[in-house]
């Protein structure tokens, strides 16, 4: 079958993206520029600053000296590579092959293509006038080969469709920069008057390839199809995404169950294959009435395990309301991530933290009781008690520092110290009794005092003198003074704690 | 005498038996021995002490709730040994992580579950039971039902975890399925004569109730990152009498 390529040319690709994002550029010339050897230079310009004489690889100066109202912005390295990147994307509608050709192009090998829309003429039309709709000046060509393609849609006067194995007659009157050349050689073709192609095409081949090389015959040959030429089609990924649809309408928690275990085999098959898990998956159901029911989950650790997600769903499944009945369940995964493949053990070890089914008994209990309810703490290098330790972003994150166990700490401590009433007759000594919700108790032993200070570069207030004392009854606690000792100004005392 | 024999042995296997018709695992040799706690054991059957069952502890006050954590700690350093990790479930957590350092639990190996509601701590509790690769999981709740307890108890059977309820509403007291009721409460720590400030924690230990065990108190102090049992002569007082004497 014989191969027909399309060619997109994008003439103002960066300047017309930036207008479609600030629509208020529209009707004023701009240009992009880039630094250069220590002057700026203009890497694009608006079809508006080109009709005033604004020529790209003009120094910015020059630029600003025609027209002095000219807003300049800065180019972004790699900019048009991202944007054809998603405007090939886009064209995967029209053909499953579509190549990137920087710095300003696209190409689509079409074989096989244009009959879906009715030929190669309102093929080509569709794509043109819908990239014009979008705000992009684009021009195309369709051709046998890629570098007749190529050179039409650059530089053709007559039809962007040329007619397969019409290329040497639509080459004849184009000029010489229409076969992609080094610009070396188009200064010696230009030196010599060789303005267009029709002029050298029939010139001896060893003649050619004598004074301007190997290349130009190559771009040539590519040209009339005498070499073949290869595109590196772009790679889609494809979405994590299964969908159900039912024949009958399901209205039952039954049904439902079986629909998402489907949809998760299927998807899991596919995660498994490709060595990846499910972070979070939402599962959507529509409606014989149109409405969509949808509800999501979110997993500690990366997963394709049908059972524990399913565990997850069926938490959820309570919450669908069927109404007159599903038509079509859609489950997606909405953040994917590899997933770490254990090597398994012939003796059982214990993983602890890394254990997968600790991860997926964690799963479980956010989905059942809501988020921020699972707690791990980290020490922190803070004396205040209070900030002593750290909530952990994750399972897995280590410890930094080690955990302190020089300083008595009591296990129960309180969140806010409760104020108690204290008899303290000596300065700096624990006191003698004191009354925590109406009950008094007398001291007999005390430890102390342990001076923590506040951190000053964090919050103002007084420090705390802490003692652990031991009552009558033999139970511990842990008192503290906010302050020094004062004989003008009664100190709190506070209880903040009950050791073991 | 062969008779007499022979009927023994029945007896004894007919025991066992119901041991295990009870869901009592009979412990092997290799099973966890907590060091200093030799006395304690001998309470239990095969004077062995029952992990991979529920125990419940009584914790009226909060000096009480700290005392038993202290207590627990000394459980769990033994029992996370192997780098495995515990799930300590609550409504309304009190306990600070980097206290359970001195009891040899390294802290971060616990994970906290926090729930806004009382109701919920069953279900989580039930969950995490299931989970063979914990260590131990200690819930903190207020009610118990048998029906609940049964629950707990048969799911233990199954995955071999250790359960730890600490009761704080002890004012309703109905049976249970737990292997063993505990009440831990402290007592005043002693030095040697002269020496000002505190000793290390004491405390004592109760088992008000254990299945096909003999129920006991016993006095027990966390000394140099383990269990001592405390054995002082009898002097007929209680240790609060005695204190006043001692201290005039």
């Amino acid at each position: 079958m014989q191969k027909r390529y399309a060619a997109i040319w994008f003439r103002h690709l960066t300047t017309d993206w930036l207008t479609l994002h600030r629509p208020e550029l529209k009707q004023l010339p701009f240009v992009l520029a880039a630094t250069e050897h220590n002057r700026k230079v203009i890497t694009a310009a608006t079809s508006l600053a080109e009709s005033q004489g604004i020529q790209v690889g003009m120094a910015v100066a020059d630029a600003k000296a025609m027209i002095p109202d000219l807003l300049v912005f800065d180019e972004k390295p790699a900019r048009e590579k991202r944007l054809l990147k998603a405007l090939a994307e886009w064209c995967i509608r029209y053909t499953p092959f579509v190549a990137l050709d920087l710095p300003d192009g696209l190409i689509l090998d079409i074989s096989g293509c244009t009959h879906l829309w009715g030929g190669e003429k309102t093929y080509l039309k569709d794509i043109v006038t819908r990239l014009r709709g979008s705000g992009y000046d684009v021009r195309a060509a369709i051709a046998d080969t890629v570098g007749t393609a190529w050179a039409v849609s650059r530089f053709g006067q007559v039809s962007p469709v040329i007619e397969s194995g019409a290329q040497a007659s639509a080459l004849l009157p184009l000029p010489a920069a229409a076969l992609r050349l080094d610009s070396n050689i188009l200064t010696r073709l230009q030196k010599l008057g060789l303005y267009q192609i029709g002029s050298f095409i029939g010139m001896p081949r060893s003649a050619l390839r004598r004074r301007f090389g190997e290349d130009l015959l190559l771009r040539l040959a590519q040209a009339l199809g005498q070499t073949e030429e290869y595109i590196q089609p772009i790679v889609v990924p494809e979405p994590w995404q299964e969908r159900l649809p039912c024949m009958e309408p399901i209205r039952t928690a039954a049904g439902i169950e079986i629909a998402i275990k489907q949809l998760l085999e299927t998807l899991c098959l596919r995660l498994q294959q490709e060595g990846k898990g499910i972070r979070t998956a939402i599962l959507k159901c529509y409606r014989v009435d149109g409405k969509i029911q949808q509800v999501e989950i979110g997993t500690n650790k990366a997963s394709h395990h049908v059972q524990h997600l399913f565990k997850l769903f069926e938490l959820k499944i309570s919450s669908i309301a069927p109404g007159l009945g599903i038509e079509l369940f859609t489950l997606e995964a909405l953040k994917v991530e590899g997933v770490s493949i254990l090597q398994e053990a012939l003796w059982g070890g214990n993983p602890g933290l890394d254990d997968e089914k600790v991860a997926e008994l964690l799963d479980r209990i956010t989905a059942k009781v809501g988020t921020g309810t699972i707690h791990r703490y980290l020490p922190d290098e803070h004396y205040w008690p209070e900030r002593s330790i750290k909530p952990a972003a994750s399972l897995q994150e280590p410890a930094i520092t080690t955990w302190r166990s020089d300083r008595p700490r009591p296990l129960r401590l309180l969140a806010t110290p409760a104020p108690v009433d204290v008899t303290a007759p000596i300065p700096d000594y624990p006191p003698l009794m004191f009354r925590y919700k109406g009950e008094v108790h007398h001291i007999r032993k005390a430890d102390g005092p342990e001076r923590i200070e506040r951190e000053w570069w964090l919050e103002g207030g007084e420090h705390r003198d802490y003692y652990n004392v031991e009552d009558r009854n033999g139970q511990r606690y842990w008192l503290f003074r906010s302050g020094h000792y004062d004989t003008s100004e009664k100190k709190q005392w506070y209880l903040h704690g009950f050791f073991a | 005498m062969n008779i007499l024999a022979s009927k023994k042995d029945i007896i004894t296997n007919l025991q066992k038996n119901i041991l295990q018709w009870q869901g009592i695992n009979i412990p092997q040799a290799c099973t966890v021995r907590f060091a200093g706690l030799e006395l304690l054991e001998a309470a239990f059957p095969n004077a062995v002490f029952p992990t991979g069952a529920i125990h419940e502890f009584l914790t009226e006050q909060q000096e009480h709730a700290a005392a038993c954590a202290g207590f627990l700690g000394g459980l769990l350093k033994v029992l996370m040994q192997q780098g495995s990790i515990c799930l300590w479930v609550s409504t309304s957590r009190s306990v600070f992580p980097p206290a359970l350092k001195n009891f040899g639990v390294a802290p971060d190996r616990i994970v906290f579950i926090d729930l806004p509601r009382e109701r919920d701590i069953l279900w989580v509790m039930e969950e995490a039971l299931k989970c063979s690769s914990l260590a131990a999981v200690v819930a903190e709740i207020g009610d118990l039902s048998f029906t609940e307890s049964r629950r707990l108890q048969l799911v233990v059977e199954k995955s071999k975890v250790t359960g730890f309820l600490l009761r704080k509403n002890t004012k309703k007291l109905s049976t249970t399925a737990c292997v063993a009721r505990w009440k831990i409460t402290p007592l005043p720590t002693e030095l040697e004569e002269g020496m000002p400030g505190l000793g290390f924690p004491r405390w004592n230990v109760e088992l008000l109730k254990v299945r096909n065990g003999n129920p006991g108190s016993w006095t027990i102090e966390w000394c140099a990152g383990k269990f001592v049992p405390v054995i002082r002569e009898s002097t007929g007082l209680s240790i609060a009498e005695e204190y006043t004497r001692q201290t005039g």
